[in-house]
């Protein structure tokens, strides 16, 4: 309740603002004026203007703000950031062609980074991130929504990796020699390198080799793939600690360097065992020769792990560090493994046919954004829209502003 | 004074804040001393005031200093009241593997003054209905609630009445926290007044617009978002303005532009954060909304393809510091990458990837309970574990070292091996729980099942059979069902 002497100072107030003629203003603004009274009734017939009566319940700072407010625009332009980098990452060649000692049509360039990736208002990147497509040398457990595109062509490893070229743009492929692995087919390391003969006949874009992931068995098909290969700058996925250990790496990258092939060094999310096994290839082959695989977990299986590790290597890379300034690959097929790319969850989520490729595309795109320079892939609308975002984010300066400056109101 | 010289998070020592503390070793905030609740404050594991030597006049000094230091580079913002208020901002660092994220970026879904309340037979879109489906939306995702955050109303008609209206609808519908969206003041003001009490966002001060925009956030107490499309320097100027005119929450728009605008949407976010972050400079110092539904403005695509640009817009915004996002699909496949993505990078970094190997008990197993096994990769194990207990039986669960990587890669790295498997069941005792002898292995590693018979003969384990199961942890109803109890030979 109000005391008589709060109601009487309210009153006075209305008065003195009626006298003012202040009514049907519609801002009233009270500048260095200090209130005692423990509350103000303002009577309505004084308040009369619209806009004033719809806003009586909502709360209202009751003072003014201490400084004079600006009236115009007040002019702050914007200098970006901009920092310098001792380091730079090795740019890397994938295939060779005929005058350079190999057969293929292209060869890729990748790395070369001077700056985190795409900071473009440093320096635009060198080259251009680029997808590798998966193609296996046998019929494989694929997700329905990869299957569908391949199962026509996964008995025929030459016409899948045709496949992969002509409808897809593959710019290199990944063939991976999983019947290689003694509790597949064990398939020998002649027959494998037969099969790489036929897609290298095939088509004229680099390979990547993937083995099996036995050491002593990747290590055998490795060595006679680099033979006949010969010159033609394929890249060998992978060389781990464990062929360390089990006494091959050596006859592996001698192989490599032998040969001109490259080899991918693979750990699993550390950064000191990276930069172990890098030291341990760099022995036999040239650092240039060398690309790095950190590990790759799938959107929601801890892509978030690969993320961070990337971005972590690809700072401490630019700031000197020479054991992480490989270009780095990633095997982006992982994000299938995560079951929301492939299970049925229910109406609600599905197409099964769009929440699969997104998954991958996803996965992609934050590795993307986290330095990774190649990336393996498998689904054709993953792969598109990879293919498109690299070429986007490589341009700046596009942007058309008043496509978007009035969304708000636009209708969808 | 845009620029501050604080140390940044990485560079802050526990020395500098238990220098400002009151040095008493008094326990009051239940640490053991001083320079133990220090240390905590540097991790932000607990909050100034729960030193209450600190809040007394005579400390006010040190009190307001430590605020300072210990202040996020971008500024915490609410948006909403009481217990559905959300925060936003708040960050200490740029780059994830720093320090921990806050606040994870809360997905505001639009609906528009113009869209029917309740669909009838030939509309999709209707505002309560999209409202419900923004609340009911949920995932569970390792044993955690996914969803989504806030309703983003849209004045399409730019007519005060009707916006008053949609907004007073949906404040009833929901109490959700709002973003109200329109550069027209007089539409602002009408969903204000609506909104009355909720501390909704507006969105928001423009060039043209930014002095009754302010006078509005002003009056109405709400945070203001400042929108200067692919204008840096814009947004600068809007930012010092406002600052000036005694506005203090901003959240800043630089624009997202799809499709060819990417490359500079994604460069303005990455150089905003950075000149806060790295630069010092205050003016930029806000949460930063992202609104990936601006790829619905794109011509010439079908809906699938719109909703697909969202989706991955979404994901990469956040990685690229968005605070707040403004979306337009409630489709699941649109969400489901979006809202995991958001879950994972807000969690913290220093978090081990693994998980202890050992043997696990779910429900109460008894002698004839299902023995399965799996990898001590962090996600793997959860994965595993939120199924199991889904399942609601009772089951052992080997979990072997397989140094914190997943059933395929393991098997692929020879991390996982028959030895290692059958080395892993006799450790953990298991065997002599059951009466049976049987060992469920995980799918993908269902070519090490021979092997594995053999080296459990080797580890004084004979006659005990592998029985291969699910790929997936989610089929091991199925395979129970199938499977269990094992027929004898």
């Amino acid at each position: 309740m109000l005391s008589a002497e709060e109601k009487k100072a309210a009153a006075e107030i209305a008065e003195l603002l009626q006298s003012l003629g202040l009514e049907g203003k519609r801002h009233i603004e009270l500048e260095d004026v200090e209130l005692t009274v423990k509350e103000i009734i303002l009577d309505p017939s004084v308040l009369s203007s619209a806009a004033l009566r719809g806003m009586m319940p909502p709360k209202r700072k009751a003072a003014a703000p201490p400084t004079a407010k600006p009236a115009t625009l007040l002019e702050a332009p914007f200098t970006p950031f901009v920092q310098e980098y001792p380091g730079k990452i090795r740019e890397v060649t994938l295939g060779a062609t005929k005058s350079q000692g190999g057969s293929r049509g292209k060869p890729i360039t990748i790395g070369g980074a001077t700056t985190p990736a795409f900071y473009l208002f440093e320096q635009t990147p060198p080259n251009p991130p680029v997808i590798s497509v998966d193609v296996f040398d046998m019929k494989v457990t694929l997700p329905k929504a990869i299957r569908t595109h391949v199962e026509d062509v996964w008995e025929d490893t030459a016409a899948w990796a045709k496949r992969a070229v002509d409808k897809w743009g593959a710019k290199v492929l990944t063939l991976h020699l999983l019947s290689t692995d003694p509790l597949i087919k064990d398939t020998s390391p002649a027959e494998a390198a037969k099969t790489i003969e036929n897609v290298l006949q095939a088509v004229d874009v680099p390979l990547i080799i993937g083995g099996c992931g036995d050491p002593k068995k990747d290590a055998a098909v490795f060595k006679k793939i680099a033979e006949v290969a010969e010159g033609e700058r394929v890249l060998l996925s992978s060389v781990t600690l464990d062929m360390d250990e089990a006494g091959v790496l050596e006859d592996v990258t001698k192989a490599a360097a032998k040969h001109g092939h490259l080899v991918l060094a693979f750990t699993s999310l550390d950064l000191n065992l990276a930069k172990e096994l890098n030291r341990k290839i760099c022995d036999y082959l040239p650092e240039d020769d060398i690309l790095m695989d950190l590990t790759t977990a799938a959107l929601g299986y801890g892509l978030e792990y690969s993320f961070t590790i990337h971005e972590r290597a690809r700072m401490a890379a630019l700031m000197g560090d020479t054991e992480l300034q490989h270009p780095v690959l990633s095997g982006t097929t992982n994000a299938w493994a995560a079951r929301e790319a492939w299970l049925k969850l229910g109406p609600e989520w599905e197409p099964r046919s769009l929440r699969g490729p997104i998954w991958e595309t996803v996965t992609a795109l934050n590795l993307l954004l986290a330095g990774v320079d190649l990336f393996m892939m498998m689904h054709p609308d993953a792969i598109k829209t990879m293919q498109k975002v690299v070429q986007q984010l490589m341009n700046k300066g596009g942007a058309k502003p008043e496509k978007i400056a009035n969304w708000v109101n636009a209708k969808i | 004074m845009t620029e501050r010289q604080v140390k940044s998070i990485t560079q802050l020592s526990p020395i500098d804040v238990y220098m400002l503390l009151p040095r008493t070793n008094c326990k009051e905030c239940g640490e053991a001393n001083c320079m133990a609740f220090a240390a905590k404050l540097v991790n932000r594991e607990v909050a100034l005031e729960e030193c209450p030597p600190l809040l007394k006049k005579e400390h006010e000094e040190s009190y307001k200093k430590l605020q300072e230091i210990l202040a996020p580079v971008i500024k915490e913002i609410t948006v909403g009241t009481g217990e559905n208020a959300v925060k936003i901002g708040g960050k200490l660092v740029m780059q994830r593997h720093e320090f921990t994220y806050h606040n994870p970026a809360p997905i505001a879904l639009d609906v528009t003054d113009e869209m029917p309340l309740h669909a009838k037979s030939d509309e999709k879109d209707a505002v309560i209905d999209r409202v419900k489906k923004v609340e009911n939306f949920l995932y569970n995702y390792i044993g955690r609630d996914l969803k989504l955050d806030m309703v983003a109303l849209r004045s399409t008609s730019n007519d005060p009445v009707k916006f008053k209206s949609t907004v007073t609808e949906v404040t009833k519908a929901t109490k959700l926290p709002l973003i109200l969206c329109t550069f027209d003041p007089n539409v602002m003001e009408a969903g204000l007044i609506a909104a009355s009490g909720r501390k909704p966002l507006i969105y928001a001060a423009t060039k043209d617009n930014w002095k009754e925009m302010a006078d509005l956030a002003l009056m109405y107490e709400c945070p203001l978002a400042v929108f200067a499309p692919n204008d840096l320097s814009l947004l600068r100027s809007l930012s010092k303005t406002l600052i000036e005119y005694g506005v203090e929450d901003l959240v800043l728009d630089p624009g997202t532009l799809p499709d060819e605008g990417i490359s500079d949407t994604i460069n303005n976010f990455t150089m905003v954060r950075r000149n806060a972050c790295k630069g010092g400079d205050r003016l930029l110092g806000f949460p930063i909304i992202g609104t990936p539904i601006t790829a619905w403005f794109g011509e010439g695509d079908s809906k699938e393809m719109l909703a697909w640009k969202e989706a991955y817009l979404a994901s990469m915004l956040m990685s690229r510091y968005a605070d707040i996002l403004i979306m337009h699909s409630l489709d699941g496949w649109v969400q489901l990458p979006t809202v995991i993505w958001r879950f994972n990078i807000y969690t913290d970094p220093r978090k081990p990837v693994s998980v202890e190997a050992q043997l696990y008990e779910f429900g109460k197993p008894d002698e004839m309970s299902p023995i399965f096994l799996t990898t001590n990769y962090a996600l793997t194990y959860f994965t595993v574990e939120s199924d199991l207990k889904s399942f609601g039986g009772n089951y052992y669960l080997i979990v072997v070292d397989s140094e914190g990587i997943s059933v395929e890669a393991a098997v692929a790295g020879r991390y996982l091996t028959a030895e290692t498997i059958a080395e892993a069941v006799k450790s953990s005792g298991v065997a002599e729980k059951v009466k049976h002898k049987s060992l469920i292995l995980p799918g993908m590693a269902a070519r090490l099942s021979g092997e594995t018979e053999e080296e459990l003969k080797n580890v004084g384990l004979p006659d005990w059979r592998v029985i291969v199961g699910p790929r997936d942890s989610s089929g091991i109803a199925k395979l129970l069902k199938e499977k269990w109890p094992p027929k004898e030979d």
